[in-house]
């Protein structure tokens, strides 16, 4: 099924397709420890774009030729379901799922404290069960949860939203019509606590100015999903934590 | 072990030259290696080009198909760019189908002249939803000395201004070459620089050596126009918000000089 395009993305009010503020993000949806056999999973939500991931490991890598001798090597795969586009995708890995998962590893390794772990290799395994818009950002963002909920020892979360523009008009959280008919895409990723920037494309055309006024946006986006991240895992492991404490006072 | 100690060391010593404001190969931070910009290098082929960036060599070639439209643009030609690292360019590339990196390559100078538009291409629709031209773009990766990525981009642009296009007429809704060639229809000139994070110092056009220890890399595309049109980090470290946006600043300049180098849009073609 192919839908037509919209007519208007932006109305006179200044609302978005979806009833949103041009800043405002769409309802987002974390859940860790989603998947019994994975040693850490995350399941996320940014509106209608859903993500699964699976973390496994550190563990022993094969092949072993490929193991370092000073840290873990950090492998990703991107995949989308064939089932969660318009047209079906064909579930052979395309340039870009390659491409994107070559990203996402580059934006996650930062965090991660692989020479912890020498020899070993961390998988990540990232599948995209419906896409609508932001599918890299909403991976890396669960990916990150998932590293934490394996017990990786991490620098920090890994957060990340998109800036799009659209009519003009920059708009946080780019959904899949706005990508389509807009006129730029920014993805960014972020280490929020330590100001770094693990992650940044673009495609469209934007000026300086109007980049780095999205830039700035972006930076805002990902201190509000890094906000629903930490909450998100102490809503899982906040009652862990007073059992064990429980536990151990009654003991 | 090797691997991993000899660039630890190298990042040491590289990291003191940079914070002196100097650079393995005797360049200042900002400095671009010499570039040359050769086109017409392969008579077969409707455009091509080599650049040299110091000793790293990309040949790119450019051709013309007709072949169908995609279904959700029926009224527009094709553009597609491929990248082959070539086991002569470096003792690392071996020979099958392209990897991570080379995608990755392929992709980024694809985005630069996409979304510059610099191809219009409606105006290579021949047969609406039937039959269109196909803009091949092939880069090939001949001597491996770091910045692939910048001298790519350029390599394909060098070589789309440099192309010919087949002369077609569509006769009862068939389409008929006349046998002559015309300009084909280039209406921005995209340029890529690359700016690699060594430490805390930001250094223009990266050679193999310094790619090897760099923190991280962002590539930026600026259309004629002066507008951002592509962006890409790689490698596994992060930049500072600053980084970024200086990163960028740096880059505007650079693709500025780098754009007047390139060749002129060929006219005339018997």
């Amino acid at each position: 099924m192919l839908s037509s395009a919209p007519t208007k993305l932006i109305s006179d009010d200044g609302r978005r397709a979806d009833g949103r503020r041009l800043d405002q993000l769409r309802e987002i949806k974390m859940e860790v420890s989603t998947l019994k056999n994975a040693d850490g999973s995350a399941y996320v939500a940014y509106g209608k774009t859903r993500v699964m991931v699976a973390v496994y490991g550190p563990r022993e890598l094969h092949p072993k030729h490929l193991a370092l001798p000073d840290r873990a090597i950090l492998r990703c795969r991107y995949h989308m379901a064939p089932f969660s586009v318009e047209v079906r995708k064909s579930p052979a890995p395309s340039r870009r799922e390659i491409e994107l998962s070559k990203v996402i590893r580059e934006a996650l390794e930062p965090a991660v404290f692989t020479e912890l772990y020498p020899r070993t290799s961390i998988d990540v395994f990232i599948e995209v069960l419906q896409a609508d818009g932001s599918t890299r950002c909403a991976s890396i963002t669960a990916a990150s949860l998932a590293l934490a909920d394996a017990g990786v020892a991490m620098r920090d979360l890994v957060a990340a939203v998109a800036v799009g523009k659209v009519e003009g008009k920059l708009v946080l959280d780019v959904m899949d019509v706005e990508d389509k008919y807009g006129e730029a895409d920014l993805p960014v990723a972020m280490m929020p606590s330590k100001k770094a920037v693990t992650l940044i494309q673009m495609d469209g055309q934007l000026t300086f100015e109007e980049f780095k006024e999205a830039f700035n946006l972006a930076v805002k986006g990902c201190n509000q999903v890094y906000d629903l991240q930490k909450e998100a895992l102490r809503r899982h492991f906040a009652p862990k934590i007073e059992e064990l404490e429980g536990g151990m006072s009654s003991g | 072990m090797a691997e991993r100690v000899i660039p630890s060391v190298k990042r040491k010593q590289l990291l003191e030259l940079a914070a002196k404001g100097k650079r393995i190969d005797g360049r200042g931070l900002l400095d671009m290696r010499p570039v040359q910009i050769e086109t017409g290098v392969v008579e077969k082929a409707e455009g091509s080009a080599v650049v040299r960036l110091g000793s790293t060599t990309v040949m790119v070639g450019v051709k013309y198909e007709i072949g169908k439209p995609f279904e959700d643009t029926p009224n527009e030609g094709v553009l597609s760019v491929n990248a082959e690292f070539v086991p002569l360019a470096s003792p690392t590339f071996e020979p099958g189908p392209p990897d991570e990196n080379a995608i990755e390559l392929a992709r980024v100078v694809d985005r630069g002249l996409r979304e510059s538009k610099c191809l219009d291409l409606e105006k290579m629709c021949l047969i609406p939803g039937e039959k269109v031209w196909i803009a091949w773009v092939d880069i090939y990766v001949l001597d491996h000395d770091g910045n692939l990525i910048d001298a790519s981009a350029l390599a394909a642009i060098s070589a789309l201004l440099a192309s010919k296009i087949p002369e077609a007429k569509v006769e009862n809704g068939e389409v008929v070459l006349t046998g002559n060639y015309v300009v084909p229809p280039i209406r921005d000139r995209p340029v890529a620089v690359t700016i690699g994070k060594l430490g805390d110092q930001l250094i223009v056009d990266p050679c193999f050596e310094e790619e090897e220890v760099l923190d991280c890399r962002l590539t930026a595309s600026f259309t004629e126009g002066g507008l951002l049109c592509a962006m890409q980090k790689g490698l596994p470290g992060a930049f500072t918000a600053d980084e970024v946006i200086k990163a960028i600043e740096i880059a505007k300049v650079k693709c500025e000089e780098l754009r007047k180098l390139l060749p002129p849009l060929v006219t005339q073609h018997g």
